[in-house]
């Protein structure tokens, strides 16, 4: 049987104001039927737009060269995407090529019923009556595992939880047995539990539905979960392409050796966690504690009549001085709110947190004040942390002029450049503006503005989650090489356990606002106790196709195990 | 100190500020239809602004003039060589009047624009920035003064303001101040929405965490930020300052004519010539108010037009490249090759 994508020397360039970007050069690629073909590449490589082509889904400014041949499930019709017609497009698209996007809730629309939604597609193709379309869009519903279809068809997006939500859009695509669905990053913006369940939900697609996938993603671990053969790109160049289990054992690109290395994997940091432990003196231990919290509480106002939501619900940890305390859960389970109480952006309502000395419930901002110099701050994005009004020295300068440790940023200037010079950015980068900075860089000056006063407390919120791997490594390389010879003591967010796995000295899992474990890496990610944290262990997947298909079958034991409690 | 010692890198930094400055920018992007708009907007501004600026050397008599040398001017006279536009009903010089009157125009958006802008920018920033009670009742007062008739509003004003007395700097800042009235919830409204979205940007919350103090934080870190929008609003409101100018004048509440030219004024002495076939007293205050209104609002409108970020990538250069450190074996292959 032919294949059902096949694009040849795939050229795409976009034009923009600062002219012609070549967005891909030259990528010929074929997928075959009934296989998930992974498009591997950081932010930038041109990856997104490969899989938009093969939609015929670019905007009108890029400018197409080569082709791509699409054809039927059946074999029956062949086309070139590029040079179809819109009408032919419509034929074309949801029948032959269907899409699952990134973000299952901006992807579905919120006015209309999700029956609605999956009955549109088959309208569009023709043929069939109400009742039949009905019962298809039914059908396809309980296929991907949302319960009760028959009722739940006429509910509206907002009702359904984000891992069914993008179950639904899986729905939608399958519903016209295309030949193939591309899907861009479907689980980037789900939790790591819910990922599991999507990429399993994937893998019946391609077992039941016979739909060759194209899965566009930045996760390697995802990669080895599901690919059946790999494509790596690098700056809108195709790279290597091989077999999944050949290119984890064997990599030939120095690219993609080192995008592999890059990847962090469970277990790495404990032998840093280990030395850190035995380079302690021996009163470390009954130290007081840096930050203490004891049955901290806190709420947010609901609205409307409608009862406050409890973000943190009774959460005791300690950090003690020159210790990595990493905080773990999935969104919405308190940990960002946590890092916001310590450092004074989030009110407490319940419970003590003490930091630094000051109890932190009914505080006033003038008593914390003077506490501030003590604490640094790492955000998440580092594209909106910095002012872009700013040169970058003038904002690692701000906290030295805040706290009169300098008249201004012209005076600050040389603490600023050894400070630019610890987080390995050259000192002439002082004087550009954020925007000018790539991702990574910016990063490393946030942690430069962070460390600006020696504080004795650092906050990292999530600060790798915007990045790339390779990127991820280096900052995460940085942190620790800070941390070895500044002796802070930090907090460290992720929703990664294998990134705090790397960093933290003790590792504690937060669930639904409540803290479910807490202890040294060996406990935690050695034996954990709790179910939560077994499940969250669980389904991370590693970058190791062989590993990972063993750890599938015990993810399954536990959810069995799970369902028969 | 740069300019002690100007080095070429300083050069490059001045031009590419110079080619930063709000109009230039715009000037540059802009293409076909969009840029004659602006362009045209720009020519006939630059024209009334010239005018207004030299309107001593180029008007041929006072704007108060009643007679020269050779006698009285006589009113209601035709165009002719002594009187290039004629003379008005009151015995005035038209084209002196309409060239004057461009000065008292510009002085009355100057004092208008700037105080509305001072007052709005600053009530927004803290609406916006504190919230609470005071943003709601801040808001509150705004939506009401919206809700008044513009022009009623401007007439109680300039009653209140200049208690019936028309000199030349009342007259000024009656009209001036009941346009700021006018116009302070505007600048405020945006204002307020514009900080309210930059305060739950995550650099705000990185200077709270630093320790920055309130008045800090509004003034390095926010207001710089909420200002973007602001040329375009003033280049609008500017259009809208003269026709309230003008409408206050036409209804007998501005500036009597021995104290300045004012083109709403003349207009309305007009009135009774417009049926006697005394066409010239009327069209050429009427034309200079069309024609600035008209470059103003080009200008602006433009402004608006080409500032809509859907239509540009903003990035002036290419995107910054991690460097990873490993050579592609394409790029490897062409260095050979060379």
């Amino acid at each position: 049987m032919s294949d059902v994508v096949e694009i040849r020397d795939l050229a795409v360039s976009f034009a923009t104001d600062a002219g012609q970007v070549q967005a891909v050069d030259g990528v010929t690629l074929s997928v075959h039927p009934g296989e998930v073909l992974a498009v591997v590449g950081e932010s930038g490589s041109g990856k997104t737009v490969t899989a938009k082509t093969i939609l015929g889904l670019l905007p009108e400014t890029a400018r197409i060269r080569g082709a791509v041949m699409l054809t039927s499930k059946d074999g029956a019709s062949e086309g070139d995407v590029v040079q179809m017609s819109g009408q032919r497009l419509r034929q074309v698209r949801g029948r032959d090529v269907a899409m699952v996007f990134q973000e299952p809730s901006t992807a579905l629309n919120p006015v209309y019923p999700v029956g609605w939604q999956i009955i549109e597609g088959l309208r569009a193709h023709g043929k069939y009556t109400k009742a039949e379309a009905r019962a298809k869009a039914i059908d396809v519903l309980r296929r991907v595992g949302i319960p009760d279809p028959e009722e739940r068809i006429d509910h509206y997006p907002h009702q359904f939880s984000g891992g069914q939500k993008q179950r639904i859009v899986i729905a939608q695509a399958l519903v016209l047995d295309p030949g193939v669905i591309v899907a861009d990053e479907p689980t980037t913006a789900l939790d790591v539990t819910v990922q599991a369940e999507i990429l399993d939900l994937l893998r019946r697609c391609r077992d039941e539905f016979g739909a060759a996938i194209v899965l566009i993603t930045h996760n390697m671990g995802v990669v080895a979960d599901l690919a059946d053969r790999v494509a790596v790109m690098y700056q809108g160049k195709l790279v290597e392409q091989a077999p999944v289990r050949e290119l984890f054992a064997n990599p030939r690109e120095p690219y993609t050796q080192q995008l592999l290395a890059a990847v962090p994997r469970i277990g790495e940091g404990l032998a840093r966690a280990h030395e850190r432990a035995a380079r302690r003196s021996d009163g470390w231990a009954e130290q007081t504690p840096v930050v203490e919290a004891k049955g901290l509480r806190i709420s947010y106002p609901g609205r409307f009549r409608q009862p406050d939501f409890l973000a943190v619900d009774g959460v005791d940890l300690a950090i003690r001085p020159g210790e990595v305390l990493g905080l773990v859960g999935e969104s919405g389970s308190g940990k960002t709110t946590i890092g916001r109480a310590i450092a004074g952006l989030t009110k407490v309502t319940g419970g003590s947190l003490e930091v630094l000395g000051v109890q932190m419930h009914g505080v006033h901002e003038r008593d914390f004040r003077p506490v501030r110099s003590k604490i640094g701050f790492v955000f998440q994005d580092p594209a909106t942390s910095f002012n872009p009004l700013l040169t970058i020295a003038e904002c690692v300068a701000e906290p030295l002029v805040v706290h009169g440790r300098a008249a201004d940023a012209q005076d600050a200037r040389t603490r600023v450049d050894e400070l630019l010079e610890a987080v390995q950015l050259p000192r002439a980068f002082g004087a550009r503006f954020p925007h000018e900075l790539s991702g990574g860089q910016r990063q490393r000056a946030s942690l430069a503005r962070a460390l600006a006063l020696d504080p004795e407390l650092l906050i990292a919120d999530e600060p790798t989650s915007a990045l790339d791997v390779s990127v991820q490594a280096r900052v995460l390389d940085l942190f620790d090489e800070l941390h070895r010879e500044l002796g802070f003591a930090a907090l460290f967010i992720s929703h990664d356990l294998a990134v705090v796995d790397m960093l933290a000295d003790r590792i504690a899992v937060l669930w639904r606002g409540r803290l479910v474990e807490e202890g040294t890496g060996d406990e935690v990610l050695g034996s954990p106790k709790h179910p939560y944290t077994q499940r969250l262990l669980a389904s991370l997947p590693v970058p190791d196709p062989v590993e990972q298909a063993e750890r599938r079958a015990e993810l399954e034991r536990l959810r069995q195990a799970d369902r028969a409690s | 100190m740069a300019a002690t010692t100007p080095t070429t890198g300083d050069a490059v930094q001045r031009r590419s500020r110079w080619s930063r400055l709000p109009i230039v920018t715009q000037l540059r992007q802009s293409v076909g239809l969009q840029r004659g708009m602006l362009i045209g907007g720009l020519v006939l501004t630059a024209f009334f602004l010239f005018t207004a600026a030299f309107a001593p050397l180029l008007a041929p008599y006072g704007y108060a003039q009643l007679r020269s040398d050779s006698g009285p001017f006589g009113a209601q006279q035709p165009p002719s060589a002594e009187h290039w536009l004629g003379t008005t009903v009151g015995g005035y010089d038209v084209l002196s009047r309409v060239i004057w009157g461009s000065r008292t125009a510009l002085l009355v958006i100057i004092v208008a624009v700037t105080a509305s802008i001072l007052v709005g920018v600053l009530l927004g920033l803290i609406s916006g920035y504190f919230g609470g009670w005071l943003d709601r009742i801040m808001v509150m007062i705004a939506d009401a003064i919206y809700a008044f008739p513009s022009l009623l509003l401007a007439i109680v004003l300039a009653i209140v303001i200049s208690g019936g007395q028309s000199s030349m700097w009342g007259g000024i800042f009656a009209a001036a101040l009941s346009i700021t009235v006018i116009f302070i919830p505007q600048y405020l409204r945006v204002t307020r929405s514009e900080v309210i979205r930059i305060k739950a940007e995550a650099f705000v919350e990185s200077a709270r965490v630093i320790g920055a103090g309130h008045v800090r934080i509004m003034t390095r870190h926010v207001l710089r930020n909420a200002t973007r929008t602001l040329p375009l609003i003033l280049t609008l409101n500017a259009s809208e300052a003269i026709l309230t100018l003008a409408g206050l004048g036409f209804l007998g509440f501005g500036i009597e004519p021995t104290a300045a030219a004012e083109w709403g004024y003349d207009l309305n002495k007009s009135l009774s010539d417009v049926t006697a076939g005394i066409w010239w007293t009327s069209i050429f205050p009427g034309l200079a108010i069309v024609l600035v209104v008209l470059g103003l609002t080009l200008v602006g409108e433009s402004l608006n037009d080409l500032a809509d970020p859907r239509l540009r990538k903003r990035a002036a250069g290419p995107e910054p490249v991690e460097d990873l450190g490993v050579e592609l074996p394409d790029a490897q292959q062409e260095g050979e090759q060379r």
